[in-house]
């Protein structure tokens, strides 16, 4: 058990918090660096995903996890994002710029988004963003001239091999840690502003609408500040995905891939920003344990949507039995191991909320 | 000029009047309790105060400022907080963060400096927990300092959600029954806070109220609502005699 005894303002606001904190995270950033040294081409591959995927699960954790807004449309800032990069990359505009631009038109497109939640909640903002999605999709398979329609467009390779005094770096090493740059960029900059006031802004609003407005907050400012941030970070993350796969079509930004990205959100655990790292990892890993359980199970036994209906069961299993996910379910390990041997089986039951009606809404 | 004033403010949903043009007056520094029998339009006047329902009728002028028009948040930042009488604070964060949210109104850094966490947003951050902690001895929140609100008991909720209202350094500050399901001792408690608020902090008090004694020892001046009008203002005592207040809550000669 870890008492932090607390003698400044400053220690509930920095980064690291103990010596734990810093040793762990340290072990981890060393093994990610050293990364290209240990991981097969394959590891290296599923990394990248997972660093892509976490972006976007960064944007939509401050937007469903932070701010309490559904979102069933993400694909279609992934979307916006990656198309945004292959063609300013095809026209052969630098990175910085190109992504900087996939990043900020992904967010103007989140704004616009955005306007409408202000007046939807629930499941009506979840079934507006839906239909965003499908539009979105049928807008990039129609736009043929632009985007190719659903014939997909190719996207130029960022990276080359290139040799650094006398050594080769290969391609799959630069595009690692430019993943790995970005995703740490995207993280500090979710953690610093959920600890300062556009943060509990959001906190604020997910919790009750109500008394947010009532403590100064003005709700349409923050809730479309959170849709654009959300898109933008969704927007880095597609066009990261539009480099790695190379070739981007209108069939990789459908609604399953919305529930897949919401899926990365709720597995891992809403309202945590290590929940998008860890819903990720999941979400990666998976299909490979599907693929490898499809080798085990008898011909025939194994139908062709078996990534759907296992996903689909993992979700609804979650929600029922885990409904922090991952990251909650790590708070448990954890408080029990730390508690040894005087945890409780009740210790994280949720305490039933008082009195809150529906009075003044 | 007046510090706060309502002009005759009303409001209808649909066929049911709900407030029939209430008019009152507060001075700066005291304590103004609302009463009346449930379903008198109470909570209705907070929430035409708050703008959280824009009024049908009337006027609601904060120190020769029209409210007419304003949104809820724009109120806030006039310096008028609130309480609510069924608790509405953020339950999935800790005591700290909620009165953290009550400074917001005092914010001042942009979204470029939090995105970066420049040394004037961590700065300011220490400027605010210090608002905050000074909340926090006042009303004797230190041991809950850490606590999620979703695990703390319904009286120390009630007096976080005071805290929040507290932290946001009000001008105006509307207490909608600030006893509801507070036992006896944490009502006496509460009843020292106000008072405490109006001498040493020199906030104004509006307040909604059913527990008399709470009443009778904070408030200067009573005014009872009775259906959506109001039937009697005046000192705690001239209006608990007051016969149609008498009558609203025990009925009248039939």
């Amino acid at each position: 058990m870890r008492f932090i005894f607390k003698t400044d303002y400053e220690q509930d606001i920095r980064l690291v918090k103990h010596g734990g904190h810093a040793f762990w995270y340290g072990l981890l950033g060393v093994a990610l660096l050293a990364a290209p040294l240990w991981a097969s081409d394959y590891v290296m591959t599923q990394l990248h995903f997972i660093f892509i995927y976490s972006i976007v699960g960064f944007g939509l954790m401050m937007l469903t996890g932070y701010t309490g807004q559904i979102s069933l449309g993400h694909a279609a800032f992934l979307a916006v994002g990656a198309y945004t990069e292959a063609l300013m990359q095809n026209a052969g505009v630098p990175f910085v710029v190109s992504i900087t631009c996939a990043a900020l038109f992904s967010g103007a497109v989140g704004i616009i988004v955005g306007l409408p939640a202000l007046r939807l909640k629930g499941i009506y903002l979840a079934i507006a963003t839906l239909a965003f999605n499908v539009i979105v999709e049928e807008i990039i398979a129609r736009w043929h001239s632009l985007t190719g329609g659903n014939e997909g467009m190719s996207v130029k390779s960022l990276v080359q091999n290139v040799q650094v005094l006398g050594y080769e770096v290969q391609a799959d090493s630069q595009f690692y840690y430019l993943c790995l740059a970005l995703t740490v960029i995207c993280c500090l900059a979710c953690i610093n502003l959920l600890r300062s006031p556009t943060g509990r802004a959001f906190v604020a609003i997910r919790d009750s609408e109500i008394s947010a407005s009532c403590m100064g907050v003005n709700l349409a400012k923050y809730k479309t500040m959170s849709f654009a941030i959300s898109a933008a970070l969704t927007g880095i993350g597609g066009a990261l995905y539009a480099h790695k796969v190379a070739f981007i079509s209108p069939e990789q930004f459908t609604l399953f891939a919305s529930i897949e990205l919401i899926t990365i959100v709720i597995l891992g655990g809403i309202g945590f920003l290590h929940g998008a790292v860890l819903g990720s990892v999941f979400i990666i890993v998976l299909p490979q344990l599907i693929s490898i359980a499809k080798d085990w199970l008898p011909e025939g036994l194994a139908p062709t949507g078996l990534q759907a209906i296992v996903f689909g069961l993992v979700l609804i299993l979650f929600i029922i039995f885990e409904p922090l996910g991952l990251y909650g379910r790590w708070l448990k390990i954890r408080a029990y191991l730390e508690l040894f041997p005087f945890y409780r089986r009740g210790m994280f039951r949720r305490q039933r909320a008082y009195l809150k009606t529906d009075r003044l809404r | 000029m007046s510090f706060f004033r309502v002009e005759g403010a009303g409001i209808s949903f649909g066929g049911v009047v709900a407030v029939d043009s209430v008019t009152f007056e507060m001075k700066r520094g005291e304590v103004f309790t609302i009463i009346g029998p449930n379903g008198a339009g109470k909570t209705t006047i907070f929430n035409l105060i708050g703008l959280i329902y824009p009024a049908s009728k009337g006027r609601i002028v904060f120190e020769d400022r029209d409210l007419t028009g304003m949104s809820p948040h724009q109120v806030a930042e006039l310096g008028i907080a609130r309480t609510f009488q069924n608790i509405e604070l953020f339950e999935h964060a800790t005591v700290l963060q909620n009165l953290l949210i009550g400074r917001h109104r005092h914010r001042r850094t942009a979204l470029w400096q939090e995105l970066l966490f420049t040394p004037a947003v961590r700065r300011a951050e220490v400027v605010q927990r210090e608002a905050v902690e000074k909340v926090i001895d006042f009303l004797e929140l230190a041991k809950y300092r850490d606590n999620l609100v979703a695990g703390l008991p319904y009286g120390v909720r009630k007096v976080v959600e005071l805290g929040r209202a507290l932290a946001s350094e009000p001008r105006l500050l509307l207490l909608d029954e600030p006893s509801s399901g507070l036992n006896p001792e944490e009502t006496d408690d509460m009843a020292f806070w106000i008072e405490d608020i109006k001498r040493h902090l020199g906030v104004t008090v509006l307040m909604v109220e059913h527990d008399m004694n709470l009443v009778a020892r904070v408030s200067d001046r009573v005014l009872a609502l009775n259906l959506g009008a109001s039937i009697a203002e005046g000192s705690p005592a001239e209006v608990q005699a007051h016969p149609a207040v008498v009558e609203a809550y025990l009925g009248g000669p039939a």
